[in-house]
């Protein structure tokens, strides 16, 4: 602490980078008596210089450099890179793949937030609230290896599709998981939700007012929550999207309880969409017919058989034509994720921009602090589902 | 996968609010790409805003030593107004390699503040009037030039370092 605020009679607090929140990250906080006059965040412990590294490597090897910042949300970043580097190509998946790709972002959704509304738990004190939602997302992530192979970084998209098609069985184990977490959301509500002492820890507690959402960009429930019905899954639909019936969740008080109940009605719409896709997903190829024609003979009945793609070489040395560039934006978990990719024609981006939801939303810290109280700090950080290395990248 | 047509409807608009203005216009899928001068980037940004572009998705800079420049690129979006919200206005401009200056537009779209002091950071382009062009995501004992230009030499480690 050091009187080096705006006068002797206030006080810097450094709260972090170690803190027991996920990622590291500093918030600088000017304090007086326990009034928050200023908070600045101090972000960038976790850099790792994706897009630098992204210049080095082809369009195939950057698929798993995108997901380890957004770590707990990594197929929905996964789709937005691939949705990018698709159209530099002028490629498209085909149907199944795209139904398949939808599966896992929703499955994502769910694992995402149940990770975000662990922390926020823990962040106020209610370890049940940890324990029970980081034990519940095992659940996706045990899904998630029966379709991919992998528990968190899938790398299943690729360009022109994905790499494997439905096991035997999923369709009936997920009945089962989504069964289970149905059953667990009152328990979650009774507990913690509806706790009086979560609700007197967020009613009111940090607002975002419609206007100032808009004008600061922010991005995802912490948008809805304050009654912007924007969700780039019905602004510009894409994978099945078109075709699936759900819910745009807002809400219209803003403050950080609102937040966490937005995404908590998500987690009922994406189990929703889940089922949908499940009973309705198309039959097909998985890949596009353009790359799937170039997989030696030897290996098609292998394909055929497995469900499971062996790459065509050409996915190594994808050259999208020189000068071509392409945006892509997805509704990540956390919020809108955008990509931009410019391409000089050799077989790297020659500049890969990705913009995550976190990123976009670090601006709220010191936006809903002022005046706050220091207690709320916590209550408000986790309210944002903030990940630091998600913005760091 | 975005419909022509619909792109089509709303670059006449930005064809309209931008009048006056040196501009090149060009449609790409749901992006709506807009070339202007430097000197005309805080005009153009604001008539975007009044047009209903009310806040910025991504800022990037792009760094192009063969032609001695660096691009600096705005794509910009609505969540107000739900007829553009489908659409992205992508606001660019160049400015010489040796001395990248563009003005802020942190006052136009308060959601650029955090993404302009990156690219500073990042490529050393100057946003004149920006409020804290300070360290972001790099240590702060870092002393080599902005990492994102192509001249910054990745240092290796390993065999073949």
């Amino acid at each position: 602490m050091s009187g080096a605020g705006s006068g002797e009679r206030t006080l810097e607090l450094l709260i972090g980078p170690q803190h027991p929140a996920s990622g590291h990250m500093r918030l600088v906080a000017e304090v007086d008596g326990d009034v928050v006059v200023r908070l600045r965040p101090d972000i960038g412990y976790v850099h790792r210089t994706v897009e630098k590294i992204a210049e080095t490597k082809t369009y195939l090897q950057t698929i798993p450099l995108i997901e380890r910042p957004p770590l707990a949300d990594t197929a929905n970043h996964n789709l937005g890179y691939v949705m990018a580097v698709e159209r530099l190509l002028g490629v498209e998946a085909p149907p199944r793949a795209q139904w398949l790709r939808t599966l896992l972002a929703e499955m994502n959704r769910i694992h995402s937030h149940l990770y975000g509304l662990g922390i926020h738990g823990i962040m106020l004190g209610s370890s049940t609230a940890f324990m029970w939602a980081f034990g519940d997302r095992e659940i996706m992530i045990e899904m998630a290896k029966r379709l991919t192979g992998a528990r968190i970084t899938y790398s299943y998209m690729i360009p022109g599709g994905v790499r494997r098609d439905l096991p035997p069985g999923f369709a009936e184990e997920m009945e089962k998981a989504l069964r289970y977490l149905e059953r667990r959301l009152p328990d979650y509500d009774r507990i913690f939700f509806s706790n009086p002492v979560t609700r007197a820890r967020l009613e009111g507690v940090g607002v975002l007012t419609r206007e100032d959402a808009i004008r600061l960009g922010v991005v995802g429930p912490n948008l809805r929550a304050s009654g912007v019905a924007y969700d780039v899954r019905r602004a510009r639909p894409y994978a099945a999207y078109p075709e699936l019936d759900f819910q745009v969740v807002t809400r219209s008080e803003g403050d950080s309880m609102a937040r966490m109940l937005v995404r908590v009605g998500e987690i009922r719409e994406s189990i929703r969409m889940i089922r949908q896709i499940l009973a309705r997903m198309p039959d097909g190829p998985i890949l596009a017919e353009r790359y799937a024609k170039m997989i030696p003979p030897k290996w098609r009945d292998y394909v055929r058989e497995t469900g499971r793609i062996k790459f065509p070489a050409i996915l190594a040395s994808l050259r999208p034509p020189k000068g071509a560039e392409a945006v892509s934006r997805v509704e990540a978990a956390r919020g809108e994720a955008v990509f931009y990719l410019v391409s000089d024609g050799g077989p790297r981006p020659y500049r890969m921009r990705m913009v995550t939801p976190s990123l976009r939303n670090v601006v709220l810290f010191s936006h809903l602090t002022r005046g706050c109280r220091v207690a709320d700090i916590p209550a408000i950080y986790g309210s944002l589902d903030y990940f630091p290395p998600e913005a760091d990248r | 996968m975005a419909s022509g047509s619909e792109v089509g409807e709303v670059a006449a608009p930005i064809e309209g609010a931008l009048s006056g203005i040196s501009s090149e216009l060009s449609v790409r899928g749901e992006v709506v790409s807009i070339r202007v001068r430097p000197e005309d980037l805080r005009e153009a940004a604001e008539r975007l805003l009044r047009l209903g572009f009310d806040h910025v998705k991504a800022v990037t800079a792009i760094d192009r030593p063969g032609e001695g420049i660096i691009e600096v690129v705005y794509h910009a979006s609505s969540y107000g107004n739900p007829g553009l919200t489908g659409i992205i206005a992508e606001l660019r401009t160049s400015v010489p390699r040796d001395d990248p200056r563009v003005p802020t537009l942190t006052e136009i779209w308060p959601s650029a503040l955090y993404q302009e002091r990156e690219q500073w950071e990042m490529l050393g382009v100057i946003f004149e009037g920006h409020p804290e062009l300070e360290r972001l995501l790099l240590p702060e004992d870092f002393g080599g030039p902005p990492p994102l230009r192509k001249d910054f030499k990745i240092p290796t480690e390993g065999i073949n370092a």
